[in-house]
């Protein structure tokens, strides 16, 4: 999937594009939003990186005057196909992983995941069952958990406690804060229909 | 009696086994021309044939010469088409060879192409003619799809070597490896790592159980870690290995399982894939990185600088690293610090859409050189360059065979003192008197190809991009590099005069590829009239040149190569040639 467009020279669409502002912005805008993108970038490190990513701001400042343009030429950096069509790189922000803490009733003490770590339910599952030393079977649309003294469980975004399996894993991975593995009564009430 | 006589009455049984002794394609090509008996003797024991240009001769007269092929090497689409200058459909075309040496009977055992179309009806056709065939080695080809290689694991009874090395194949769901009937013992070498399908792993693992003599193996993203656990330990054995997905619970019994499995495997000198990979599952490896000589992470995403810190500080025997960007000057000083029998080093953007963002500068580069001195092989992608580095690096490392720098802006000046890199190179081709392969990024003058036309004397293959000042840059290189074959060029102001300043030359070359330059359609054709024995290809993808464009018209992609057959019949449309 590549996104390196052919610069149009001969139609200049540009001049006849319609917008608000006044001429000569676009280049601006332009650079404004190349060297915001390279703040963003430079932001998640850790503290052991913290000096290189100071160097690294002053040198950014350096090349500014780099027109934004260069970004797209045909066939730069040169790079196979192949490569580019194969490597999907992790963003810079998903560099810690996505740990999230795990209690589970009448535990004394919480554990912390990462969730990244997981290839979906079954593993998430089979290594919280490690984890805790319990079972907690089989997930199922209609009744949840039966046959399992306990229920996992997570708080989303919005702060709901929420049933581990219902939503696909990827939205799930993105909207969990927490885990909660629930336990005896409270867990059975959570797999009712109400 | 002098020496020429003596040699003169040499059974020719005994020249073959002396030629035999040969071990490259240069000597024996060398030996072949001293006289006609020696070329006669040469030729009817040479096994082993390499073609550099697929369209330099026909197969019928490859075999015509060398009736006793066992070995071929082809190579098609010039280099530039890897970074998408060159339209789909160009040719290099692999079946007409198969054709041809199955018409002629060759006892064909090893095949190796690079850059070529290869149908599943070749791969069909190989695996059921060639009964001894042994090795197929495909590189960045394209063409065929699982099918084929179906084909091949059924017919190739003693097939030691399948290699595929970032081919574009097309997954249509088959089983190919289950193909491999139980017979087959011979496997050596098994590479599908670029292959994007599943693949049956309970056949995976018989394979290389039964296959004793397995060396390397690198799997494809398919291949979760369970069965990659389950493969070393029937193969302990392997050298090379290339994990596919790496992705799984630190904390699993699969992660006691692989630790231990791995550290049977006392033999794994070469580790790559890891094309998913969970970063903290890292140390599982840790038992086989002491005698490590090679190591691939280009293709691992998500691992950043502090893992690949903490793995690389295992690997002291490193002599091959390739790695991302993510590793960070401050990691390649800690390769400086570990790796002092490092020789080649490759570092790869990840961001691969050019924005501009790598971790790697100059400086990185810096610490390399003087931490690794035996450095000989460099590709570099990196935010930017000085001059002063280069020279350093220069200075440290006298004993580059290929230099190949890139910087993210093809055009970026020394951002220190805002001159051109043409002091930087310059060191570079003075110093590394052995210089063959050399690329060439940043803000460059005339200058820096007068440096190269003198010093680099060994130079054999050039790559220029948005470079120079005028026709003199040009000149000064085929002027100077006696022994250059391929030069490639795109987007730089050369023009006519340096096209036909030296036309001969161009018989000495195998090709020159130049794009976006200032060549017009005149020149062309009057290089192409007065030099027959060149084939002068105009690629023309937006405007269609023919005979009744303007002589005056720039043309947008010429490729030039020599040869001894007249144009080529299979060209596509877009591809003119004169």
């Amino acid at each position: 999937m590549e996104s390196i467009r052919i610069e149009e020279t001969g139609l200049n669409l540009e001049a006849t594009e319609l917008r608000l502002g006044l001429p000569g912005r676009d280049k601006i805008e332009k650079e404004t939003i190349s060297s915001f993108n390279k703040n963003k970038r430079a932001a998640p490190k850790s503290a052991e990186d913290d000096e290189s990513k100071a160097n690294d701001d002053i040198k950014h400042h350096h090349h500014e005057a780099a027109p934004a343009a260069k970004a797209q030429v045909i066939g730069w950096p040169p790079i196979r196909s192949y490569r580019k069509n194969n490597f999907a790189p992790k963003k810079a922000e998903a560099e810690y992983g996505n740990y999230v803490k795990v209690s589970m009733d009448g535990a004394p003490y919480l554990r912390k995941i990462d969730l990244k770590v997981y290839n979906g339910y079954t593993d998430l599952l089979k290594a919280l069952e490690n984890m805790f030393k319990l079972s907690i079977g089989e997930y199922s649309e209609r009744e949840g958990y039966k046959g399992s003294e306990h229920a996992p469980t997570y708080e989303d975004k919005d702060g709901d406690l929420m049933l581990v399996g219902d939503v696909p894993w990827d939205m799930f991975m993105s909207t969990c804060k927490r885990l909660r593995i629930m336990k005896g009564s409270e867990a059975r009430g959570l797999g009712c229909a109400v | 009696m002098c020496l020429y006589n003596v040699m003169n009455y040499f059974p020719e049984e005994v020249l073959e086994l002396v030629f035999n002794l040969l071990t490259t394609h240069r000597d024996r090509n060398a030996v072949s021309l001293v006289c006609k008996s020696w070329y006669s003797v040469e030729r009817f024991s040479r096994e082993r044939v390499f073609i550099g240009n697929c369209y330099a001769i026909s197969p019928e007269r490859m075999i015509g010469r060398f009736p006793r092929v066992r070995s071929l090497t082809l190579k098609g689409k010039p280099h530039f088409a890897d970074f998408n200058l060159v339209p789909p459909d160009w040719g290099g075309f692999v079946f007409p060879w198969i054709e041809a040496m199955v018409k002629s009977g060759v006892n064909l055992e090893e095949l190796k192409l690079k850059r070529m179309v290869v149908s599943d009806d070749s791969l069909e056709l190989l695996a059921r003619s060639f009964v001894n065939f042994k090795s197929l080695v495909l590189v960045s080809c394209e063409g065929f799809s699982t099918d084929g290689l179906a084909a091949i694991a059924s017919n190739c009874r003693h097939l030691r070597e399948l290699d595929l090395q970032e081919n574009e194949v097309e997954d249509h769901r088959g089983q190919w490896l289950s193909c491999f009937p139980e017979s087959c013992t011979s496997l050596v070498s098994l590479n599908f790592a670029c292959l994007r399908g599943e693949v049956n792993l309970s056949a995976l693992e018989r394979l290389v159980a039964r296959c004793r003599n397995l060396s390397s193996l690198k799997l494809n993203h398919a291949v979760p870690v369970d069965a990659l656990q389950k493969i070393l330990v029937q193969a302990p054995q392997l050298q090379e290995l290339g994990a596919g997905s790496y992705v799984h619970d630190p904390d699993s019994e699969t992660c006691k399982k692989l630790k231990n499995t791995i550290q049977n495997c006392t033999s794994i000198r070469s580790l790559s894939g890891f094309l998913e990979v969970a970063p903290r599952c890292l140390p599982a490896v840790y038992p086989v990185c002491a005698n490590l000589t090679s190591l691939n992470l280009s293709y691992a995403p998500g691992i950043y600088s502090k893992d690949l810190i903490k793995l690389i500080r295992h690997c002291r025997k490193l002599q091959r690293l390739w790695i991302l960007d993510y590793i960070g000057d401050k990691g390649l000083g800690v390769v400086a610090s570990s790796c002092k029998e490092l020789q080649e080093l490759r570092v790869f953007p990840s961001d691969l859409h050019g924005a501009g963002n790598t971790a790697v500068t100059e400086e990185g580069l810096v610490a390399i050189s003087s931490g690794c001195r035996k450095l000989n092989s460099l590709l570099y992608f990196c935010q930017q360059m000085t001059n002063a580095a280069l020279i350093t690096v220069a200075k440290n490392c006298p004993n580059f065979i290929r230099f190949r720098l890139c910087t993210l802006n093809p055009t970026i000046p020394d951002p220190v003192t805002m001159q051109p890199l043409d002091e930087g190179f310059g060191a570079i081709v003075q110093s590394s008197k052995g210089l063959k392969r050399l690329s060439l990024s940043g803000l460059l003058t005339d200058k820096v190809f007068l440096y190269i036309g003198m010093y680099a004397e060994q130079l054999e293959m050039l790559s220029v991009a948005f470079a120079g000042g005028s026709d003199k840059g040009m000149v000064y290189v085929l002027n100077g590099c006696k022994k250059l074959k391929k030069l490639e060029i795109r987007d730089s102001p050369f023009g006519n005069m340096a096209l036909l300043a030296d036309m001969g030359k161009y018989e000495t070359m195998r090709s020159l590829w130049m794009s976006s330059c200032e060549v017009t359609l005149g020149a062309c054709k009057t290089l192409a009239k007065k030099m027959p024995n060149l084939n002068v290809e105009i690629i023309n993808e937006t405007e269609q040149m023919d005979a009744n464009s303007d002589e005056s018209q720039k043309v947008e992609k010429m490729y030039l190569y020599r040869t001894l057959v007249g144009a080529r019949s299979d060209a596509p449309e877009f591809v003119w040639t004169l």
